[in-house]
């Protein structure tokens, strides 16, 4: 490797030379439309001048080099960027520091450098979409010569330890210099600085992770520089300036002291090292190098006294001064419920009927929420904690309305919703009915497990103006095109709407459009379905619409049959003699330390909480970003931490009041494959008996030379091997409780809590999971005593064996479930029951079988042909149609 | 024929003086610039200088072989203004190919002509990349800041055209000279790494900025060092100035890029400033002095003439050189 020192040198009018002899050098952050509301407020009104009376201003204060962010949602971003960066350039002054070319889109990073003539640098790049898109970045950017911030991301997330930081920017480095040829010097890592004392344990090393980290990038990386935005670090302050202040030097005075030598400070916003009182300069320091185990305890009753003796902190009540109508806006805009019935009951009193204030004060906030949500500006939870107010104000003025009997409210339409039979999910469904109900629809929710006679009678008892249909397991889609039908059948004209996580457009498009003549939509989150609904009850223009989605699908569907045809099969024979070879002689076989049955009846719930993964807790809410970085996500960041408070204390009630049981039942047993594809588990050790017979899946997709065609039978030893082999089985629930909670809040006008609880028991029981499999391997099982992995290996599944569910890609067969209640006598046990579509009950549960061998790992089973349904059909004792409805979304066309 | 890298480790090489005032000389009216190719063009051609390689081959021949004559190792073709660009004014864009094919052809033919003679003393082509006449980070609108009358990707276009052309007419190197917008080199200079990309070669690359005035800065606002490191990401054979000044005035300039790169240095001068009828009177005696001092300082490793440069000047500067070793470098 090339030792001789090189030092990143940069350019506007003026050079910029960074060497170790520099101060740190402060980055400009003020003409970001991100981080500052008044700079987004001036690009959006083409305020030009005052944007760049910004810019100068930051030169002028010290900024060594500005960055400039354009990405938000109402602006052009990429003409912001030109117009702003020409702009610029005829201001010497500005001009003749560097620039840092800030977006996460890269048109507007090559835009940028298009009209730049020194050398930037670009903010950011990273192996998140792996390292074919790192590489053509980087080219890029080195030939219009700028010098380039590669986050701490890859493909499998951001880096939240030590050891990910290290390991992501050695990799992207290695790339950069040995395969793009990109000058060392011109590399800054931004490693990703996370708030501490968020009252997570896993938070607790964030500060320390990113400083030891930078010393090891500055250590082992020749050249290469750090920065980070400092601000984040002390996120959980928000609102003690004092506290954040004290956290911003000394973080920094670590962070430059191991090589930080670039980064984003808010020059307000930090004290002097030495000015900093010694009490509050212990605790803070106690935090950011994690020196206490209670750190976080000990400077939030600090904090609370720096925040009496600076400034006097209170709720600020200004608003409750201004006019009715904007008092009511604001509640529910804000979703706060501790005025609303005063100020409605004051609305009451001013209206000549009560129905008005329904008409006219709610719908007028409501249009705000409404129009703020379509443009991006709030977030769903905030949505349904302002609907949760708008019910509560209903719930007051219904009385007042019926006595008064003047007139019904005119509503935009009426919406029956259901999840179809044999499916429990509801979540994603409640959610829709919630966004729709705020924007005036009246919601008919026939609940779950609807069968599809009750929905076509409620349909046409109500008069209803559009049915939408959700499912979250596979079975529920036939559900869904049997209904597509009926409604066909018996002259329905109303729209149908499909959503949930299982159905895609191309499904919708290729199997329910056909059935039904009518409009056929498929909703992709719920935030959509309040257009889609306008549009199909737009009575003027509704025509075209739905002839522009039939056109739509028309084409999916003719883009689908070509590509399936061009899919290509192999026989059963063939897949199975190229099956996943393991080498039974050579291979690892422990005996499990237990073999048997075990059941946990009410497990303690507080075991389960650091095995949660959140990450999809957001995603339910549909907040996108991965936990725990979304907490500090610029665009949802707030709204994600607003929502991640309200579920902790969600969870400390659950915990604290034991509202939710955690059931488990378990099995290990001697098993062996047989006939390539089946697994049989033996009633004794002696194996001479059978007991269950498991029927397992074979990919049959044609595979490249040397890639084999897998079923999960491949992991365990054959029985002509002669090797004694084991297998498991699970359940888990940590559903018991939650209907009655649930409508409990519901009864409370609470839809917010009440889809909130349901989340955290899902949240739970794949904790559940997650814990009970560990537990098997380090201990039941033991075969990986020795394991310490983190809850981030965890999820990223980095352990040896796995544990399939029935019905997701690796065994889409949601009928084997039947032998796994039957092996483990799940109903008896447990009380979990399996529903007509084979969906469990509760609803929070997960089933599931054991593999413990090294090779054994997660994968797709694909499309099957008809040859392996006949076989599945007679492996299983199961008549061959009735295979054919469950497997009917696995099969090939 | 000898790699140029090989012969700049231990000689400096000196490149030829000015075209367009040796064509002055030739007094070529309207029907001259037209030839026979263009006798019926809708425009006034008078003054397209670059279009005499079509119609007028052998005076531009001739010019070459006077500057070899004179020591020149290296002369530059007559393409200056070849972009579709700066032919708009000509509205020749459709003929950019052929005016800088040909121009490439015809300089290789000279320079092999007078290393044949004395293959000792190998004789190299540059194609010559002027900067056009428009710049991409200025607004020619004083009313509207924001304006450009041109964009990277409009130069980018126009300079590869330009340069696979003077590359297919056989050039040994390129030269993007007269810089005096930063932003354009960077989009003529992307654009050959496009090239030597698309066609695995390793064509070396000079470049020469324009130092404007004595504020020291290029005319896009940017110092010699700032321009240096905005063009840094690029292997370049040489990096120096040439033109707007006379070589005393360019001194200091050479000074800052022999302190602050790694790089060879480069620099062809104008044969002083301008008097008040727009012409250059420094003599080959006066100018060879001033540049005495370069040699002294071991600022340069090529040396040749802008504006104002003849056949003589040349020749004084490529036996004043001689004597000198090249500045060195890693």
């Amino acid at each position: 490797m090339n030792t001789e020192k090189k030092y990143l040198k940069l350019s506007g009018l003026e050079p910029l030379i960074i060497t170790p002899e520099s101060n740190f050098i402060n980055v400009g952050e003020r003409t970001n439309v991100a981080g500052s509301r008044k700079f987004l407020r001036l690009i959006k009104e083409e305020k030009f001048d005052e944007a760049l009376a910004i810019a100068r201003h930051q030169v002028e204060g010290g900024a060594q080099i500005i960055d400039i962010n354009m990405d938000d949602g109402l602006l052009e971003g990429k003409e912001a960027m030109v117009r702003f960066m020409n702009l610029i350039a005829a201001e010497p002054d500005i001009a003749r520091v560097p620039i840092m070319i800030d977006s996460s889109k890269w048109e507007i990073i090559e835009a940028g450098l298009q009209v730049a003539q020194g050398k930037c640098v670009v903010n950011s790049i990273s192996l998140k979409e792996g390292e074919m898109q790192f590489i053509e970045q980087a080219r890029k950017i080195k030939m219009y010569g700028a010098a380039v911030i590669v986050m701490a991301f890859d493909e499998f997330g951001q880096a939240d330890t030590y050891e990910r930081r290290i390991e992501i920017a050695k990799r992207s480095y290695d790339v950069l210099v040995n395969k793009v040829g990109f000058p060392s010097e011109d590399i800054i890592f931004d490693l990703n600085i996370f708030p501490v004392a968020t009252g997570m344990d896993e938070h607790k090393r964030n500060a320390i992770d990113f400083i030891e980290a930078t010393r090891w990038v500055r250590e082992n990386l020749p050249n290469a520089s750090v920065s980070g935005g400092v601000s984040n670090v002390s996120f959980s302050f928000r609102g003690n300036n004092a506290v954040r202040e004290a956290m911003h030097s000394v973080f920094l005075y670590y962070a430059i002291k191991a090589g930080m030598n670039i980064g984003i400070v808010n020059p307000a916003m930090l004290e002097v090292y030495d000015d900093i009182p010694k009490d509050l300069l212990e605790h803070v320091e106690d935090v950011i190098l994690d020196r206490r185990e209670d750190a976080t305890e000990r400077l939030l009753d600090f904090a609370e006294s720096v925040v009496s003796t600076s400034k006097e902190r209170k709720v600020d009540l200004s608003w409750r001064e201004k006019p009715l109508q904007e008092r009511i806006t604001h509640s529910l805009v804000k979703g706060l419920d501790e005025f609303i019935v005063e100020d409605v009951e004051a609305a009451r009193l001013e209206a000549v009927k009560p129905i008005e204030v329904i008409e006219g004060n709610l719908m007028i906030g409501m249009n705000v929420v409404g129009d703020l949500f379509g443009s991006g500006k709030m977030f769903l939870p905030q949505v349904v904690k302002s609907a949760r107010v708008m019910k509560k104000a209903v719930a007051y003025l219904l009385p007042f309305i019926e006595l008064d009997k003047g007139g019904a409210s005119q509503s935009n339409g009426k919406i029956l919703l259901a999840t179809v039979k044999g499916d429990v999910h509801d979540i994603g469904k409640n959610i829709v009915g919630v966004v729709l109900g705020c924007n005036n629809y009246d919601i008919v929710d026939l609940g779950v497990m609807v069968a599809p006679e009750k929905i076509i009678q409620a349909a046409k008892d109500k008069n209803v103006d559009a049915i939408g249909l959700s499912g979250l397991i596979t079975p529920s889609l036939d559900e869904m095109v049997y209904l597509a039908k009926e409604m066909e059948r018996q002259n329905f004209e109303v729209p149908l709407l499909i959503g949930g996580a299982t159905t895609s457009k191309a499904h919708t498009a290729v199997k329910i459009d056909p059935q039904y003549k009518n409009a056929v939509v498929h909703v992709h989150d719920a935030s959509r379905a309040v257009t889609v609904v306008g549009d199909l009850l737009n009575k003027r223009t509704n025509q075209k619409y739905v002839g522009d989605i039939k056109a739509d699908y028309v084409k999916v569907r003719e883009g689908f049959a070509n590509r399936s045809s061009k899919k290509e099969y192999v026989s059963l024979v063939n897949a199975r003699k190229n099956k996943f070879n393991i080498d039974w002689n050579t291979t690892t076989i422990k005996k499990p330390n237990f073999e048997g049955i075990q059941v946990f009846e009410d497990f303690d719930l507080t075991k389960l909480v650091d095995y949660i993964d959140w990450t999809p807790f957001f995603r339910t809410w549909e907040l996108a970003g991965k936990y725990p970085a979304i907490l500090s996500d610029e665009v949802v960041g707030e709204s994600a931490t607003n929502l991640f408070n309200d579920a902790k204390l969600m969870l400390a009630k659950v915990l604290n009041e034991n509202l939710l049981t955690a059931k488990a039942v378990f099995g290990i047993f001697p098993a062996n494959s047989v006939n390539d594809d089946d697994v049989e588990i033996y009633a004794h050790t002696d194996r001479t008996k059978v007991n269950v017979q498991f029927v397992t899946l074979r990919q049959q997709l044609k595979k490249k030379a040397g890639i084999p065609n897998i079923a999960l039978a491949d992991f365990v030893a054959p029985k002509e091997t002669g090797i004694e082999d084991y297998m498991g089985a699970f359940c888990v629930s940590t559903g018991f409780g939650t209907a009655e909670l649930a409508a409990e809040f519901e009864r409370d006008h609470d839809d917010y809590n009440s889809i909130m609880i349901k989340a955290i028991a899902d949240r739970l029981a794949e904790a559940f999971a997650e814990y009970l499999h560990e537990k098997v391997r380090k201990e039941y099982w033991g075969y990986a005593t020795d394991e310490g992995l983190s809850n981030e290996e965890l999820i990223k599944e980095n352990y040896k064996g796995i544990r399939p569910a029935p019905g997701y890609p690796a065994c889409p067969d949601h009928t084997e479930k039947w032998t796994i209640w039957d092996l483990l006598s799940v109903k008896e046990t447990i009380g979990v029951e399996l529903t007509d579509s084979l969906a469990m009950w509760p609803a929070a549960s997960v089933s599931g079988y054991y593999f413990g061998n090294e090779k054994a790992k997660y994968f797709g089973v694909g499309k099957i042909t008809e040859e392996q349904l006949k076989s599945v059909a007679d492996r299983k004792n199961i008549d061959l149609e009735v295979m054919r409805k469950w497997l009917n979304p696995n099969l090939a066309e | 024929m000898e790699d140029i890298r090989n012969i700049l480790k231990d000689k400096i090489l000196v490149l030829d003086g000015a075209m367009g005032t040796m064509i002055q000389q030739y007094k070529f009216t309207e029907e001259d610039y037209r030839g026979e190719k263009f006798k019926d063009f809708h425009v006034s051609v008078k003054g397209n200088n670059d279009m005499l390689s079509i119609t007028q081959p052998e005076a531009i021949k001739s010019i070459h072989g006077k500057y070899l004559e004179a020591g020149a190792d290296i002369i530059e073709t007559n393409t200056f203004s070849s972009t579709t660009i700066a032919m708009a004014d000509y509205e020749m864009e459709e003929f950019v190919y052929e005016l800088n094919f040909e121009s490439a052809k015809i300089a290789k033919e000279v320079a092999q002509e007078y290393t044949a003679k004395n293959p000792d003393k190998p004789r190299f082509v540059a194609g010559s990349i002027g900067p056009t006449n428009r710049t991409a980070s200025m607004s020619p609108d004083v009313n509207d800041p924001g304006f450009r009358a041109v964009t990277f990707e409009d130069l980018r276009i126009a300079y590869k055209q330009q340069a696979e052309a003077l590359i297919d007419g056989g050039v040994d190197l390129l030269l993007v000279e007269t810089v005096f917008d930063t932003l354009n080199a960077k989009a003529a200079l992307f654009a050959i790494e496009e090239i030597k990309d698309e066609r695995d070669i390793d064509i070396p690359i000079m470049l020469s900025g324009t130092i404007t005035d004595a504020s020291g800065r290029t005319l896009s606002g940017q110092t010699a060092e700032a321009f240096l490191i905005s063009v840094s990401h690029i292997p370049l054979l040489t990096v120096g100035f040439n033109c707007a000044l006379g070589a005393n005035q360019l001194t200091p300039h050479l000074e800052v890029l022999a302190q602050k790169s790694d790089l060879r240095i480069s620099a062809h001068p104008n044969a002083g400033l301008p008097n008040a009828f727009g012409e250059y009177d420094e003599t080959p005696e006066m100018m060879a002095g001033q540049i005495k001092e370069y040699l002294e300082k071991s600022l340069i490793n090529i040396i040749g003439g802008c504006c104002g440069t003849t056949p003589d000047h040349i020749k004084a500067i490529a036996e004043l050189a001689e004597g000198y070793q090249p500045r060195l470098v890693k």
